[in-house]
């Protein structure tokens, strides 16, 4: 190379290459998006192309739509099921995924790394064909389901008896499938956490007299606390916002929030009642990652 | 000390069972004679041949893999850049912006991610006339947006994990800023880049919502296809198809840890010799 172009390009080109096109790329293709969105969540919708406008005089915009956010039933029923659905799929995720993520801790170098890979191998697998595979199991003439069913069955008395259960088209299968989903986000964080827990404290404790449960209660559970906390917001997250998942296995008169935003989207082409729905979904995101944010940093100052 | 416990291992083996059954399930009725997708009707892979002279199905899954590749090669690129930035560049302005448009899309539900997509298309639309049709390219930068960001988090967790004496090493003994670069920086984050160019691979060939509102008329991806039929039920053809991409996906990933291990033993012999040559 020679001249003043490499000149340049040594000394302040590729720096700002390098910092510049990602950063241009973000602006425009994600942060510009989300800024429409927030401006359209302000507009009303109107019989023109495309489908809404702004206040003709000042102060331009509306708060209708989050008036509506707050008073119709509809927005605030999806919100308390997509949390509710959520919260119960991060609670079975964890009461599977930490015996698991332990039990994983305890095996062999060789097994452990076996173990990690059929665990993630299920999530580099399309998504939607998981949720599939549920559909064949839930259905009333599969296998699974009569098994279930003749099971449930021989334990109740007669008059319960069913001929099949209804799995699918509930809530109970939406929560099923997106624990099957999202175990692998609870059980990889856990993992990381309970691998670097220092062992001489249990043997400690149970040279001290410990019983096996109360080992695990006063130190690994209490130590663990900050893996429990990462494994649940991966699960949390996307469970809250989650489409597929409803609209394929879950009962369309409980929708959760992405399904509303969908419809409102696309069905009903109300695009600024949408986009205030999208814009308090992630309120309710930005809520726990913010406590989560400030946990953290509580912890890191108390380590250091 | 490693304690035995029986109450662990049968939770995994629980655990286990619970993610494989229904994939080990799918597969096996894939080679079902009956069409309905869940009752034994025989020994069949009928459905095998009818997935592959379906032309939709292969035309649906070659748009599907030019999407991935082209996405997930600019997504790497972008995310080694915006990791550059984040781990070597301390100070710049806006690096807390920069740092948070990377985080962001991490967390962005995809029904957001999708219908803000199509909001600015439809604007720029509007304003600029362009794009005029909603297809390959609207979708391939969608899928660069929410990828990149992958990339950049493991790029950039291995910068920070890097040994900064060896590119100051390279700078002492004379080596400009892009050499270092080229010959010092990029080698060592090989692996990191290729993790996240296979991570952003499988996203974009997986992604179904943010596709299904960037795309326009006549571009359906394999998953949107999967997506249109799973709509209508279970059927065996989806079975076989569900087998043949678990099988793919299965030797991709045993192939990739085993090049991922040779290249992290590979590495640490390196290291291993360079300590040694330096006694």
């Amino acid at each position: 190379m020679s001249g003043s172009a490499a000149g340049w390009f040594n000394r302040r080109g590729w720096r700002d290459l390098i910092i510049g096109s990602p950063y241009l790329w973000l602006v425009l293709f994600f942060l510009l998006p989300f800024v429409i969105v927030i401006v359209m969540s302000f507009a009303k919708t109107a019989t023109q192309s495309p489908p809404f406008a702004f206040l003709p005089d000042w102060p331009f915009i509306r708060f209708e739509t989050y008036h509506r956010l707050f008073t119709s039933s509809l927005y605030i029923r999806a919100g308390i099921i997509s949390v509710y659905n959520a919260a119960v799929a991060t609670l079975l995720c964890l009461l599977l995924g930490y015996p698991m993520a332990l039990a994983i801790t305890r095996a062999g170098k060789s097994l452990q790394r076996l173990l990690i890979m059929l665990v993630v191998l299920p999530f580099w697998t399309s998504f939607l064909l998981r949720v599939y595979a549920w559909i064949g199991l839930m259905g009333k003439n599969s296998w699974f389901n009569k098994a279930i069913t003749a099971a449930y069955n021989t334990f109740v008395p007669a008059a319960w008896e069913l001929p099949g259960i209804q799995m699918m088209n509930t809530n109970f299968a939406v929560v099923l499938v997106m624990v099957y989903s999202y175990l692998p986000f609870m059980v990889l964080p856990l993992y990381a956490n309970l691998e670097k827990l220092d062992g001489t404290l249990n043997e400690a404790a149970m040279d001290l007299g410990s019983r096996r449960w109360e080992v695990f209660r006063d130190i690994t559970l209490p130590l663990s606390i900050p893996g429990i906390i990462a494994g649940g917001l991966l699960v949390f997250i996307p469970a809250m916002g989650e489409l597929i998942i409803p609209s394929l296995v879950g009962n369309a008169g409980d929708p959760m929030i992405g399904r509303v935003i969908q419809q409102e989207f696309g069905q009903n082409r109300d695009w600024p009642m949408a986009s205030a729905v999208a814009v308090a979904l992630l309120f309710m995101l930005v809520v726990p990652l913010m406590l989560y944010n400030h946990f953290e940093a509580k912890a890191q100052a108390g380590a250091h | 000390m490693k304690q035995r416990s029986t109450f662990l291992f049968s939770v995994m083996a629980f655990g286990l069972a619970f993610l494989y059954v229904p994939i080990l399930s799918m597969m096996f009725f894939s080679f079902n004679r009956s069409r309905l997708a869940t009752v034994w009707g025989g020994f069949s892979t009928q459905w095998y041949g009818k997935l592959f002279s379906n032309s939709q199905v292969i035309d649906a899954a070659l748009l599907s893999l030019r999407i991935a590749l082209l996405s997930a090669t600019l997504a790497t690129i972008l995310g080694t850049m915006a990791g550059l930035a984040l781990a070597r560049f301390r100070r710049f302005r806006g690096r807390a912006l920069l740092s948070g448009l990377v985080t962001a899309p991490l967390i962005m539900p995809e029904v957001i991610t999708g219908i803000s997509s199509l909001l600015l298309f439809i604007m720029m639309a509007e304003w600029l006339g362009w794009p005029g049709q909603r297809g390959f390219t609207t979708i391939t930068i969608a899928h660069i947006t929410f990828s990149m960001t992958y990339v950049t988090v493991i790029v950039q967790s291995r910068l920070t994990a890097m040994d900064l004496s060896i590119e100051e090493a390279a700078m002492d003994l004379g080596s400009r800023p892009w050499q270092v670069l080229r010959d010092v920086t990029l080698p060592i984050i090989s692996p990191a880049i290729l993790s996240g160019w296979l991570l952003a691979f499988t996203i974009s060939l997986d992604d179904v919502v943010i596709t299904s509102f960037t795309t326009g008329p006549g571009y359906t991806t394999l998953p949107m296809l999967i997506w249109s039929k799973v709509k209508l039920g279970v059927t065996p053809d989806i079975n076989a198809l569900a087998t043949v991409i678990v099988v793919v996906v299965a030797i991709g990933v045993a192939i990739s840890a085993v090049i991922l291990t040779r290249a992290d033993k590979r590495r640490e012999r390196d290291i291993q010799m360079a300590i040694a040559a330096n006694k």
